[in-house]
């Protein structure tokens, strides 16, 4: 029924177990929320920024262990990052991270690349004066 | 740390009587069956013991038993066996949608060449309304494949109504038996079929074989050509040891059966009841009575399957999902989006299917750790705060 999570490497079990960054965040200067729980993934991400520097994120998702273990992964590479840099943050480079997906979940990292992308166009949108 | 297999539905470990009966077999007894020397006979002998062994179980005359190589092959003998055995007598054939993949599969495949599928709807709790068999029926009507109880959510269906309906017809009628056979009772006569898929994995037998039960008289065409083994239904050397086995396994099931069922469904109902009391926003699919004994179902609210498979993985629990992530369709479970479940729901089903080895201990523990899981992962889901 399911797709064999045995395929899953240690370090992204382990960020599925232990995930980095859960939870929301009081005001946040961005915030993504990408995903339909039609199709069993709903990431949401919150960043502060501090002079042009993400300085916070943060993560709530509902799906499977590929999309919160991206979620994890996602949130601890975008903080210290400027934003023009987190904005380049690919979902190649969070796979690489994990040091690799299953091929079938390799959707699940586009969600976090998504998620991120909504959260720091958020912020430019609501920043008075963007970078 | 101690594993805890819940997911029986999927396949059972061989009973270990039932690998000392197949062992001979591969060595010493290893003959072909189709030779005439003693080895052969011996073979023969074996194959014809283990025919009978299954006809009884079911109450049907050995030579109604047609050996293959599952449960998948089974399904596929007698859809297209009929289909095109009857083609100048019609080309209507009726299912339901929540029917095991190996069924609908076939119906496809059969659609794309001609013949017209009924795909019954059912109910909330997995049910087929026998009215709505009666009332697909037409002049062109050559057969209704209807499974004997759901796979995933282990619905019981009215078989004997609707093999009443279809003898009246005069229409043949297949049953995927695959998930009671060895379980509970199954008759042949009883249940009006004239046509039954076997699988030996899912009673305690060996895997790669099963077999069709087909009454004398069903006209279909074999899938299999050559050596003309199985009377000409079935051709390839017969795999003497799988078939043995699965006549062992039909043999000690017979005896068992109705004490075991007794036990699992009540290990079954613990295990329901204890999750539905400490988590909130769970809800059992299926039917609450009609029943396969060894099956739980249930969506849980605002989390996904497989990060709950991943999460009872690593506490030693096997259970089963109908999310779809990651699978070449993003759509959960055909069978509960056929029973009205939202698909944001199906995606956070859960399955467990008891077997002979589960104890009270086993359902303890489930209950023991899954609030925990659940818990974690609504803490870390956006959809709970929205609903709020």
């Amino acid at each position: 029924m399911a797709d064999p999570w045995s395929l899953y490497n240690d370090k992204v079990v382990e960020h599925f177990k232990n995930p980095r960054n859960v939870g929301e965040m009081e005001d946040p200067d961005g915030v993504g929320r990408v995903g339909d729980p039609v199709c069993g993934d709903v990431m949401e991400l919150y960043i502060k920024v501090k002079d042009g520097i993400v300085v916070d994120a943060k993560f709530k998702t509902f799906g499977c262990a590929a999309a919160i273990a991206t979620s994890s992964m996602v949130t601890e590479m975008v903080k210290g990052k400027r934003v023009e840099e987190a904005l380049k943050i690919s979902n190649k480079a969070v796979v690489e991270a994990l040091d690799g997906l299953p091929p079938a979940k390799v959707h699940c990292s586009v969600l976090a690349e998504d998620a991120l992308k909504a959260a720091i166009e958020n912020y430019l949108n609501n920043s008075p004066s963007p970078l | 740390m101690r594993r805890i297999y819940l997911d029986h539905a999927a396949t059972t470990p061989t009973r270990p009587e039932v690998v000392k009966a197949m062992l001979p077999y591969f060595t010493d007894a290893f003959g072909n069956a189709s030779s005439i020397y003693s080895y052969g006979q011996e073979a023969r002998g074996a194959v014809e013991e283990a025919r009978t062994k299954v006809a009884e179980l079911i109450g049907a005359r050995s030579e109604e038993v047609i050996f293959t190589s599952g449960g998948t092959e089974a399904d596929n003998y007698a859809l297209k066996g009929v289909a095109y055995a009857n083609e100048r007598k019609g080309n209507h054939i009726i299912t339901t949608s929540i029917e095991h993949r190996a069924v609908l599969e076939v119906c496809k495949f059969l659609e794309g060449r001609g013949f017209k599928i009924t795909y019954l709807p059912v109910d909330e709790y997995g049910l087929v309304d026998p009215d709505d068999v009666k009332r697909a029926i037409t002049g062109k009507t050559i057969l209704i494949s209807i499974m004997h109880a759901n796979n995933e959510v282990g619905t019981i269906e009215p078989v004997e109504e609707i093999g009443e309906i279809a003898r009246e017809a005069g229409v043949y009628f297949h049953t995927d038996a695959v998930q009671t056979v060895g379980h509970i009772p199954v008759n042949v006569d009883e249940l009006k079929v004239d046509l039954l898929t076997i699988s030996a994995h899912k009673f305690y037998g060996p895997k790669g074989v099963g077999a069709l039960y087909v009454r004398k008289g069903t006209s279909l065409v074999s899938l299999m050509h050559g050596g003309g083994q199985e009377k000409k239904c079935r051709a390839g050397t017969e795999n003497v040891p799988a078939i043995v086995g699965l006549g062992r396994a039909m043999q000690l099931a017979g005896p068992e059966m109705s004490k075991e069922a007794e036990r699992q469904a009540y290990l079954r109902d613990k295990l329901i009841k204890g999750l539905l009391e400490k988590i909130d926003h769970i809800r059992l699919n299926g039917h609450l009575t009609r029943r396969l004994p060894n099956n739980v179902n249930l969506c849980v609210d605002f989390v996904e399957g497989e990060s709950l498979l991943l999460s009872l993985d690593s506490e030693g629990i096997c259970a089963s999902t109908g999310s779809a992530c990651g699978m070449a369709s993003p759509e959960p479970s055909h069978v509960l989006l056929a029973l009205g479940v939202p698909p944001e729901k199906a995606h956070g089903s859960l399955r467990f299917t008891l077997g002979r080895e589960n104890t009270e201990a086993d359902v303890e523990r489930v209950l023991e750790v899954l609030p925990g899981i659940v818990a974690r992962l609504r803490a870390m889901s956006p959809l709970l705060k929205t609903q709020k």
